[in-house]
């Protein structure tokens, strides 16, 4: 089924306590190369049959506006994926 | 006087709102999520619990519901609303209060007797404390830590807006130390611990007094019964 | 997807099917051919041999199980509304109110994936509870670890820890206690059990029963997946042998927002009296559902399979039969109540669908479109599974345990060293099993619903039920595994006396019993011997004590390779209380009462804390149980409680009277001044026997000096051994005279930290 893929990360400049707790993890175990983590959301939208420019741009504004929370975090991308 | 108790799916704390108010002087109503009249009543309460599983974001799907159309619009006219916990989420995500709530800082769930400090008395939720009154009142959360953008953080504590700070410990990794906030006006307030649970001697916080006895949480109540008589 | 039906298993009557992969023996299979008269179609196979799985049909324990409904007298019977046998014990506690509760294991899934099996554990009693008629209103949960600084117990730890959080935190019920405990026994097989308690008025009582013919049976809930799929028979009847074909099915995932939507539908259509019988899904699914209503109804069941909603469509009908897909329930709704049903479900947004309907005739009839699948009488399926006497021995190793005591050994005690005997103080009560444990229940909601009286750490949780006239329960749990390991009849005793104590210490009056039986593979001989001593005992224990079992549960298979964990039963002692404002503190509050012991001190150091801290020590005889000095000690608290004597009380057992110090001071930083030598002068032991003795009977209270002669003189007229050990007072120390003082916070900080040290 054709989708909407929108992902969804947490701001930059705030505070991951996710992120920081995987970092950390990692750390202890040896995987002193990787210096930070954030983690973020991926969220899929299936639609019927490959979505039009409009629904593409109606999936960028729920991804806006409900899918995210401009305050705490970004969408980075929303984008149509076919399988 | 009548103060709305609003449940989610997903609400836990909505009977113990009641309750509470019930125990300050006031007459509870339930309210359901998907209606969109809120009765008459003359405040509202955003109980605790994990509406809609928390999923999205805590708070979110609840945001959406039909009947915060017109708690956001009567809350702009000056209703009283406490946001209790998830209540305080939804007050945000319903873009009511500034900032975000985010996981714990230690990543697990904490529920603690927690102290506070009253910073702020001019709202409808607290004009019974005095300015440094120092409360203790249960706090249950998982994602309670309060963030915001520096110029926020500014204009809150520049405005006065933050109405209670934690005291001690910093459960949740709170920026500034933030447990409550309250909008401009004063008639909205969010708060992450649970005053609902520190209104009942026997089944609150430990006290100087007595085991389980402390009610430090019944002020709040109290307060908002004067404001929306004198109002 | 070709489908196995009635009609096929007649024409192609010789067909080889893989009972024994699904874990039914050779002569299991040739009775259910005898049942039905020819072989099973996969459909039914699926379901005998997940019906008769150890996990579902009891079949090794059921003949031990018996001693609890046969060892009660009609006094004991007085308060049951629904004894053993049903999804969980009914208690009437008066004002027409009742409470039902229960303990059950989840310990298998939880070793594979903590997180989620100790999730579904909570989610899986939650709605044994729900379906008694009643409003869960706690939980508790009993958890047993490996040693606490073996790599693989943090991940456990915080897997289980956090699966309970999130799931009980979600469903609004308070946690008010429970058990947490570290030994390396339980490295490879933890043990996750959880109890809920739930509260009902006597007129709302419901029964997993579908009695009337032509009632409608209606699926809602989650809709059924591929979760667990065979999980009741293969997930808890394997060991966790890791070599072998891995059988191991996907774990179930819980969804504890749907579980409370699901609390809550349920109990408005209890309340609008749509239902006529209900029963949870949890292990064996739709198969153990069905045929259970039928069976306990007496009647029949028509169901088409093909209306279960799916989640996979791709799912066979053996495998929806199967599915252990949670937070389902399955009502049996009258016709005329079809219409009340769906604006109740609707209301709550919970999917429904109308499987069939309940018949005359006492056959489950099962239908994948047109074609017949499952044609069983139910009882076969649900309650005539085979019954096992199997052979038991007692252990080769007992006897050289039991000589190999601490006295025989010469264990060293430090009687005469003061300075050593201080530090094995402090080391006992800030190591793991003994210290703080608020790192695991601070990740709990005590407070949700705001009738919590007493929670962590008070040695009893107690819930008020009725907010009119405060009438509560209060409710504790104890096990020890040590003691039933050397004992396992006087070790089930010791667990259902300590309970009790504890419920006695909170105030309240000891009404009735539950248990959740962890012990290792039945087909053990030795295991077997276990099971039936700790089984005995503690059904002669309850007897003795005038308080019924009224349910519980059993898991066997609790072993790595060959190797059996203690003997584990957990019980669980419910009180009532007429107000639980009169509720005891479990420590001490105001300075300047007197401390007083209860009972007497003997020289019991075998299978101690003290054995297995200071000298890494088991063998010799667990303490000794008399059973009508706990009863005459339980009254005893009761009467002083309601005549207001007692400021505080708590009970003696793991670590005795050094852990009983602690606690007390603790609690609310009151410090005191206590002296140990009367107890030594009259009870003939040594500084270390009355420190860390664990003898039974024993309890530390404080009573103001106003109430003294009055307490005393209760004690003594009903023959309790009563001694004066020391005062409170606000010096913020604990004297121990010649031995040692302690600021608190010298107690505090390395009792609180242990904890968080090994796993924050």
């Amino acid at each position: 089924m054709p989708k909407i893929i929108v992902q969804v990360m947490p701001k930059q400049d705030l505070l991951d306590p996710q992120g920081k707790a995987v970092a950390r993890a990692l750390e202890r175990s040896g995987h002193q190369a990787i210096k930070a983590v954030r983690i973020g959301k991926r969220i899929e939208l299936y639609y019927a049959t490959t979505p039009t420019d409009a629904q593409l741009q109606e999936a960028q504004k729920i991804a806006e506006n409900f899918l995210s929370n401009g305050v705490i975090e970004d969408v980075v991308e929303v984008f149509i994926e076919q399988d | 006087m009548k103060i709305g108790v609003v449940t989610f799916p997903g609400s836990l704390d909505d009977r113990d709102a009641a309750r509470a108010i019930r125990l300050a002087g006031g007459e509870p109503v339930a309210l359901w999520h998907a209606d969109s009249s809120i009765k008459k009543v003359d405040a509202v309460v955003l109980p605790g619990g994990f509406s809609y599983g928390d999923y999205l974001r805590c708070g979110a799907i609840a945001a959406q519901a039909p009947i915060m159309k017109s708690i956001i619009k009567k809350a702009g006219q000056g209703l009283p609303v406490l946001g209790i916990c998830n209540g305080f989420q939804i007050l945000v995500e319903s873009h009511l209060l500034p900032g975000g709530l985010i996981r714990n800082e230690k990543q697990h769930f904490v529920c603690r007797d927690q102290k506070l400090r009253v910073e702020n008395i001019d709202s409808a939720w607290t004009s019974e404390f005095q300015v440094g009154d120092e409360i203790t009142i249960p706090l249950k959360n998982g994602e309670g830590g309060y963030i915001a953008t520096e110029e926020t953080l500014k204009m809150l504590e520049g405005e006065g807006r933050v109405v209670f700070r934690y005291l001690e410990v910093n459960p949740n990794g709170s920026m500034n130390d933030i447990a409550g906030l309250r909008n401009e006006r004063g008639n909205v307030v969010g708060l992450m611990p649970h005053p609902e649970h520190a209104v009942e001697p026997g089944f609150g916080p430990d006290s100087p007094v007595a085991m389980r006895s402390g009610i430090d949480g019944l002020k709040i109540f109290q307060s908002v019964l004067k404001s929306v008589i004198t109002a | 997807m070709i489908i196995d039906t009635v009609k096929q298993s007649k024409i192609e009557p010789d067909k080889d099917q893989p009972f024994a992969a699904l874990g039914l023996k050779e002569e299991e299979y040739d009775s259910i051919r005898e049942i039905l008269g020819r072989r099973p179609t996969s459909s039914e196979l699926a379901m005998y041999s997940v019906m008769w799985s150890e996990h579902c049909s009891y079949k090794s324990s059921k003949i031990y199980l018996r001693q609890f409904g046969e060892k009660v007298t009609p006094e004991m019977k007085k308060h049951l509304l629904v004894g053993m046998g049903e999804n969980a014990g009914v208690v009437d506690i008066g004002e027409g109110l009742a409470v039902t509760f229960k303990v059950e294991s989840h310990n298998h899934p939880s070793y594979i994936e903590p997180f989620q099996g100790a999730a579904t554990g909570i989610g899986g009693i939650v709605r044994d509870i729900l379906t008694m008629g009643a409003r869960p209103i706690a939980v508790m949960d009993q958890l047993r670890f490996g040693a606490p600084e073996h790599p693989d117990t943090a991940r456990v730890v915080h897997g289980v820890v956090d699966g309970i959080s999130f799931y009980g935190n979600c469903l609004g019920l308070p946690n008010i206690g429970g058990e947490t405990v570290f030994d390396k026994v339980y490295q490879g097989n933890p043990l996750v059990n959880a109890l809920s308690i739930g509260a009902l008025k006597h007129e709302d009582l419901k029964l997993a029963k579908a009695d009337k013919a032509g009632d409608l049976v209606i699926l809602f809930g989650a809709r059924t997946g591929a979760d667990g799929i065979g999980g009741v028979s293969v997930l808890a009847s394997e060991t966790f042998d890791a070599d072998g074909p891995s059988r191991r099915p996907a774990v179930q995932v819980g969804d504890p927002f749907a579980e409370k939507v699901l609390i809550e539908c349920c109990l408005e259509l209890f309340a609008a009296g749509c239902v006529s019988g209900i029963q949870d899904l949890g292990g064996a699914g739709i198969s153990c559902a069905t045929s259970e209503l039928a069976s306990n109804g007496g009647k029949g069941m028509k169901v088409q399979l093909k209306k279960v909603l799916l989640r996979d469509e791709s799912l066979t009908p053996e495998e929806i039969l199967m599915s252990e897909s949670q937070e389902r329930m399955m009502a049996i709704v009258p016709k005329k109540h079809l219409r009340a049903f769906k604006k109740i479900v609707n209301r709550h947004e919970v999917e429904y669908s109308v499987l069939g309907k309940v018949i005359r005739k006492d056959r489950l009839l099962i239908n994948w479109g047109k074609e017949e699948i499952v044609n069983v009488p139910p009882r076969t399926v649900a309650h005539d599974g085979p019954v096992y006497e199997r052979p038991v021995r007692k252990p080769k190793w007992q006897k050289s345990l039991n000589e190999d005591s601490v006295q025989s050994r010469g264990l060293y005690r430090a009687n005469e060293n003061s300075t050593d005997l201080a530090s094995q103080f402090v080391q006992i009560v800030s190591s793991p099993n003994q210290a703080d444990k608020s790192y695991v229940t601070d990740q709990y909601d005590r407070y949700v619903g705001g009738n919590t009286a007493l929670a962590y750490p008070d040695g009893a949780g107690m819930i008020r039920v009725s907010e009119v006239s405060g009438l509560g329960v209060a409710l504790a749990t104890d096990a020890n595994g040590r003691y039933c390991q050397l004992d396992p009849y006087q070790g089930a005793q010791l667990a259902l006396a300590e309970a009790y104590r504890n419920v006695a210490t909170s105030g309240a009056k000891p009404l009735a019993v539950t248990n959740c039986l962890n012990f290792g593979s039945p087909e053990n001989p030795e295991v077997m011997w276990q099971f039936k001593q700790a089984t005995t005992g503690l059904a002669d224990a309850c007897l003795a004590l005038e308080i019924p079992v009224t349910g519980g549960n059993v898991s066997f298979y609790n072993q790595t390779g060959d190797t059996a964990i203690y003997p584990t039963p957990v019980v669980g002692v419910l009180g009532v209380i007429d107000d639980v404002a009169r509720r005891i503190p479990s420590g001490w509050q105001d300075e300047g009462n007197n401390i007083y012991l209860l009972g007497v001190t003997k020289d019991e150091l075998d299978g101690s804390v003290w054995a297995e801290v200071v000298h890494d020590h088991l063998g010799g005889l667990p303490p000794t149980v008399n059973l009508s000095h706990e009863k005459a000690l339980a009254e005893l608290l009761h009467g002083a409680s309601l005549q207001g004597l007692i400021a505080s009380a708590t009970d003696l057992s793991e670590a005795g009277l050094a852990q009983a110090l602690t606690e007390s001071v603790l609690r609310f930083n009151m410090g005191a001044r206590v002296w140990i030598t009367e107890i030594c002068e009259r009870d003939a032991v040594d500084k270390t026997a009355a420190l860390f003795s664990e003898s039974t009977g024993r309890v530390l209270v404080s009573v103001g000096r106003e109430d003294d002669v009055k307490f005393v003189g209760l004690c003594d007229a009903r023959s309790i051994p009563v001694l004066r050990i020391g005062v409170t007072d606000n010096t913020g120390e604990l004297e121990i005279q010649d031995l040692a003082t302690w600021k608190i916070d010298e107690l505090r900080t390395p009792w609180k930290a242990t904890l968080p040290e090994l796993f924050g």
